[in-house]
């Protein structure tokens, strides 16, 4: 199985792009700002204003691409490396930021956005996709689900249940595997004697596809052929992104104890960011006071989501039960006025 | 009571195009205990879903489509195969909620049979209700027969968060009784005083309620007034029926069949400690299942509790 390219790592073009310079430019312009946004939010956790955060840095065009192929009421479940994703479908950074300062109000998207808060657990959230997509497609809706996971993820049992559900009753779905070699300190030979991912498929049914997920081109092509098909009431499709994280799994972790400075570097010279902007400079699409202006919008705009979250006021304990059900049981009211006057404050 | 139950689940798709079944068999043929009969039939396979065999992806599934606006109602074949699926529970159902501070809920029903008394395989005679009790986020409901059994889960699949409906086994073709036609709710979290009596209160749900009914009418041969209530929800626990029953008689007798240790049985003895230790005229007494698995056919009855024991224990109140 040869993965799908489009853009070279040189970036010289493979085959014809999916979309037009305007749209290149855009999805150009979306990799630089959510590299902002995942370079900022692991400083803030150096700075220890974050709890541990799992950074994305090297997979921006494989959630960029795929999140590109999808519409605004389309549904999207995905983990806590995943940011760029959920920003694309309209999740803010101001929450994904709150997730990760500790607080659960950073788990409600504004009202609309078809965005479950990130999955912690590996691999349960496919099921929710499969579940998502398949109430659209009784209810006669076109709209379609997503699920984000890792090449660990596969490894997990209900991965199988997602898949097998999924191809069985014809979900509208489309699982996006971000291959990037690593669960945590395992690499993916650890976790399947697959060749690939992409071809486990094949076994449930359903197409599967491997692309170059540092090709944001190759990523948006393969991922709106996997949306309209969903779309079209043909069912799921697995896609195998070929990526590399570039840096931890999380900012409590050290690379450097599982894999090679070599292999880092070569996948450095693959980087997703830098391919697009070879391709855009030759097609005389890019100059660097346009990548300046972008990074400065995108610094202002993370800069404002980092100061609305840290501002957002310590909730009362008396707000804690208040999330478990839509009224707090007769036993919750008890343990809070408990918790309260513990603390002094009933 | 499979009958009962029946009759609720019609209704409820009858009312709602959002309710949907899924699970393993309930279609084609209608359950392992026929609960389901007729309801494909009736409102297609669409709606209602004979699933692959995997419990953590019925679950999954069920989930998301209630997250999408759906009422699901899912049905796994024993309680002892509902552990696959325990993650997707206590880490996804319950927590949605309170994960996304109410913009994505999972209004949806998990019910199946547990407990045992007729012999079954091993796994299905669980009564591990304590494990969804101790779980954040869902509601677990015990029905306790027909009647009850019909108007909780009409409750739970009206209720705005997941819940949890577990019936007894042993009751689905052994308890008959006037059961009413149109829907009827018994609202969760409520318990009820099944029957008055003023000597020892009886604290029972489930499959313990006829027997805790049973003792009762034995203890009254004997001279002592029990009262016996059928708590119907374990979680959220009714406690003020509870302590106002045991403040006036003074005696407790707790009953569950689940195990003894951490179990139901010990939750409701230590809520009758810190709410009505003062009113006690005896030590609360405890009838549990054992802190064994389930004995097979030929030792269950060693396991689970019966009328006598319940009687022998509220006996033992009176003596103190």
């Amino acid at each position: 199985m040869q993965p799908l390219q489009i853009l070279h790592p040189d970036g010289t073009l493979a085959a014809a792009p999916p979309v037009g310079r305007d749209e290149a430019r855009r999805l150009f312009a979306a990799m630089v700002h959510a590299r902002v946004y995942d370079r900022k939010a692991t400083a803030m956790q150096k700075q220890g204003r974050l709890a541990t955060y799992a950074p994305f840095e090297g997979q921006e065009a494989a959630q960029i691409g795929s999140a590109a192929a999808l519409r605004p009421d389309d549904w999207m479940v995905a983990t806590y490396r995943d940011a760029a994703a959920m920003w694309m479908q309209g999740y803010l950074w101001e929450d994904l930021l709150l997730g990760r300062i500790g607080d659960e109000r950073g788990g409600s998207p504004p009202e609309g956005v078809p965005v479950l808060p990130p999955s912690i657990t590996v691999g349960a959230h496919m099921l929710h996709a499969v579940g998502l997509g398949w109430a659209e497609r009784l209810r006669g809706e076109d709209r379609i689900a997503i699920t984000y996971f890792g090449d660990g993820a596969t490894s997990e049992g209900d991965f199988h249940e997602a898949m097998n559900f999924a191809a069985v009753f014809t979900v509208p779905v489309v699982f996006l595997c971000q291959n990037n070699q690593y669960a945590i300190s395992m690499p993916v030979s650890r976790q399947t004697a697959s060749a690939t991912i992409a071809q486990k498929a094949d076994a449930y049914g359903m197409p599967g596809v491997l692309v170059d997920g540092n090709d944001v081109f190759a990523v948006l092509a393969a991922t709106a052929e996997a949306v309209a098909r969903a779309r079209a009431g043909e069912g799921p499709t697995l896609i195998e992104a070929l990526t590399y994280r570039t840096g931890p799994h999380t900012t409590a972790d050290d690379p450097g104890r599982y894999r090679s400075g070599d292999e880092a570097a070569a996948w450095r010279e693959r980087d997703p960011i830098d391919r697009l902007r070879a391709h855009l400079r030759a097609e005389g699409a890019w100059d660097e006071a346009w990548e300046q202006g972008i990074l400065d919008e995108a610094a202002a705009a993370i800069e404002a989501a980092v100061a609305r979250a840290e501002a957002l006021e310590v909730w009362h304990p008396r707000e804690i039960v208040d999330g478990m059900y839509a009224e707090p049981t007769a036993p919750l009211l008890r343990q809070r006025d408990a918790l309260l006057r513990d603390l002094g404050e009933s | 009571m499979a009958q009962a139950i029946n009759q609720a689940l019609h209704q409820a798709m009858g009312a709602d195009d959002r309710v949907v079944l899924l699970g393993e068999d309930v279609g084609r043929t209608g359950g392992v205990f026929r609960v389901t009969d007729g309801l494909q039939e009736a409102y297609g396979e669409a709606r209602v879903v004979d699933t692959p065999v995997a419990e953590s992806g019925i679950v999954g599934a069920a989930f998301g489509m209630a997250v999408a606006g759906l009422r699901p109602v899912v049905e796994i074949q024993f309680m002892g195969f509902t552990y696959p699926a325990y993650d997707q529970i206590v880490s996804h159902v319950g927590r949605i909620r309170n994960r996304s501070r109410h913009r994505f809920t999972a209004p949806m029903v998990i019910r199946f049979p547990y407990g045992g008394g007729i012999g079954a395989a091993e796994h299905h005679s669980e009564s591990t209700e304590a494990l969804y009790a101790h779980t954040p986020g869902v509601k677990v409901a015990v029905a306790s027969g027909p009647r009850v059994a019909k108007g909780l889960l009409l409750a739970a699949i009206e209720d705005p968060d997941p819940v949890i409906v577990m019936e007894p086994i042993r009751l689905y073709r052994a308890i008959r009784e006037e059961v009413p036609d149109g829907p009827t709710i018994v609202p969760l979290g409520v318990a009820e005083v099944v029957r008055p009596g003023s000597d020892v209160t009886v604290v029972a749900y489930g499959s313990m309620l006829r027997e805790s009914l049973r003792a009762a009418e034995v203890l009254e041969g004997a001279g002592v007034s029990a009262e016996v209530i059928d708590l119907r929800t374990v979680s959220p626990l009714d406690a003020d029926t509870v302590i106002a029953s045991v403040e006036r008689t003074g005696r407790a007798v707790v009953v569950a069949e689940g195990h003894r240790t951490a179990g139901m049985t010990a939750e409701i003895a230590a809520l009758i400690g810190e709410r009505a230790l003062y009113s006690l005229l005896a030590p609360v007494e405890r009838v549990s299942g054992l802190d064994t698995v389930v004995p097979l056919k030929r030792a269950e009855q060693y396991y689970v509790p019966d009328a006598a024991r319940i009687a022998a224990a509220a006996a033992r109140t009176m003596e103190a």
